[in-house]
């Protein structure tokens, strides 16, 4: 390892980024687990033409599938703590974490990733085939059941493949959270790059280390379409 | 709130001109990005093993990363190996410009997006349709500008679309390798007159502005290009 040091550079990159590697899976995880749990009774509201709901709900959308996520970061991270209350929440000491980017960051992932979620669920729900519904409701299921029983179900599982795509894009995401100075991957990369200058070490490590959590998200994805679209594969 | 409004008004001049520069960072991108990506396309589709899994390796390998990444590596990467380079040559330093830096790493990124675009279109159209034009005399340069390419625009808008919005968000990045586009100016804005949520929301509807005109822009699009397909009603089939 010692003989050839560009190499070995590379590997001491590699070490620093893969470091920081709990931090990113910790904001994708996190910010995915509570983008789900949003975006599902939001896409139930969503494809609900023209209720006062499905309006609020289409604004929230609009506003964040239509701009950058680094611009949400901004008006999350330096915007909110300018509010009153938010800078009076921050001043309780049990909530000395709003101080950090982590939290701020995370709220911005969050409800990005859920905007989008909420689009691709809706989308799902509303392509469910008119047979279903009508043989839930022969069955004599109520609205209410027959989406949770027969709609949801079945829409989730169309939903994944478009839905596979939203993770890996948020897992991508969260490399922006190195500009409010939280320590993950990228920010790993920065900082090796003021220790050593060598940007293209730093950088390259940090993309193996993204396309390797890639790969494994896209694996993963795979054997759960296998699992759960197994009825539509075989259909085609 | 509405005390920000004075201060927006003084500072909207240098705003609107980053907007200026994020429009033209887009554009210029997305031309660069489609002519990678009829190049990426071709090549998957060429039927020559290595060209096949080189563009492969191209659309795979970008779209793995995030924009981030490629942003960063290729403005400070590609700085140091042309200064080797000069200095190699003894020629004088020649300073990349964050703002080619910018055109070309959204380019290169998105031309990974657009390859599988316009591969998926152009396996998309029947063969009976080339055949056609061949059975009707018509070379090969005349039946990709009469059939093949609108044809193939007409698969591909739905996801030229997608990869225009993605990239016009993804320009907010040339401000983190110091660009003054419309993000960084109304960021600094907001800190230097501490009403930072007022600044960053001028440059969230800026972007809505963007997004509004696009998606009014491929509904005309879109129309053009459906041109003699006749509409069928939504829904099941």
């Amino acid at each position: 390892m010692s003989e050839d040091s560009s190499l070995y550079v590379f590997a001491q990159a590699l070490w620093q980024c893969a470091q920081a590697l709990p931090m990113t899976l910790l904001l994708t995880g996190l910010s995915v687990a509570a983008g789900f749990c949003m975006a599902v009774p939001l896409g139930i509201a969503h494809h609900r033409r023209h209720t006062l709901s499905a309006r609020l709900v289409r604004a929230y959308v609009y506003f964040f599938t239509g701009t950058p996520l680094l611009v949400q970061i901004y008006l999350i991270y330096y915007g909110l703590p300018g509010f009153a209350f938010v800078n009076d929440l921050m001043q309780i000491n049990a909530l000395a974490f709003l101080k950090d980017g982590f939290a701020w960051v995370l709220l911005a992932l969050l409800l990005n990733t859920a905007a989008y979620s909420t689009e691709i669920f809706s989308g799902a729900i509303r392509n469910t085939d008119a047979g279903e519904v009508e043989a839930a409701r022969a069955y004599g299921m109520g609205t209410r059941m027959a989406m949770r029983r027969i709609i949801l179900p079945s829409a989730l599982r169309r939903a994944l493949p478009a839905y596979s795509n939203e993770v890996i894009l948020t897992m991508h995401a969260t490399a922006l959270a190195s500009t409010v100075a939280v320590m993950e991957v990228t920010n790993a990369a920065n900082l090796f790059v003021t220790e050593t200058y060598q940007p293209f070490a730093a950088y390259a490590a940090a993309a193996v280390v993204y396309f390797t959590l890639t790969s494994t998200l896209v694996g993963g994805f795979k054997w759960l379409e296998g699992r759960y679209l197994r009825h539509v594969r075989h259909r085609g | 709130m509405f005390d920000a409004l004075p201060l927006i008004a003084q500072y909207l001049p240098a705003i609107l001109r980053g907007f200026v520069l994020t429009v033209e960072i887009a554009v210029a991108s997305v031309l660069l990005s489609v002519l990678l990506g009829f190049a990426g396309a071709a090549m998957r589709l060429s039927g020559h093993a290595l060209l096949a899994r080189a563009g492969q390796a191209y659309s795979v390998l970008v779209r793995g990363v995030p924009d981030l990444i490629w942003m960063l590596m290729i403005y400070y990467s590609l700085q140091l190996v042309l200064n080797d380079a000069t200095d190699a040559l003894g020629w004088e330093m020649i300073e990349i410009s964050p703002f080619a830096a910018g055109i070309f790493t959204l380019s290169f990124i998105y031309g990974a997006y657009f390859t599988e675009t316009f591969r998926g279109a152009m396996l998309a159209i029947a063969p009976g349709q080339i055949e056609a034009a061949c059975a009707y005399g018509m070379g090969n340069l005349q039946t990709l500008r009469r059939i093949t390419f609108p044809l193939m625009m007409r698969f591909a808008l739905p996801g030229i679309k997608n990869n225009w919005l993605v990239l016009t968000k993804s320009t907010a990045l040339v401000s983190i390798i110091g660009l003054e586009d419309m993000t960084r100016l109304a960021q600094q804005a907001g800190s230097s007159t501490h009403l930072p949520f007022a600044f960053n929301l001028v440059s969230a509807l800026l972007f809505l502005l963007i997004t509004s005109v696009s998606l009014q822009l491929f509904r005309w699009l879109e129309t053009h290009y459906q041109r003699g397909v006749k509409m069928t009603v939504h829904g099941d089939e």
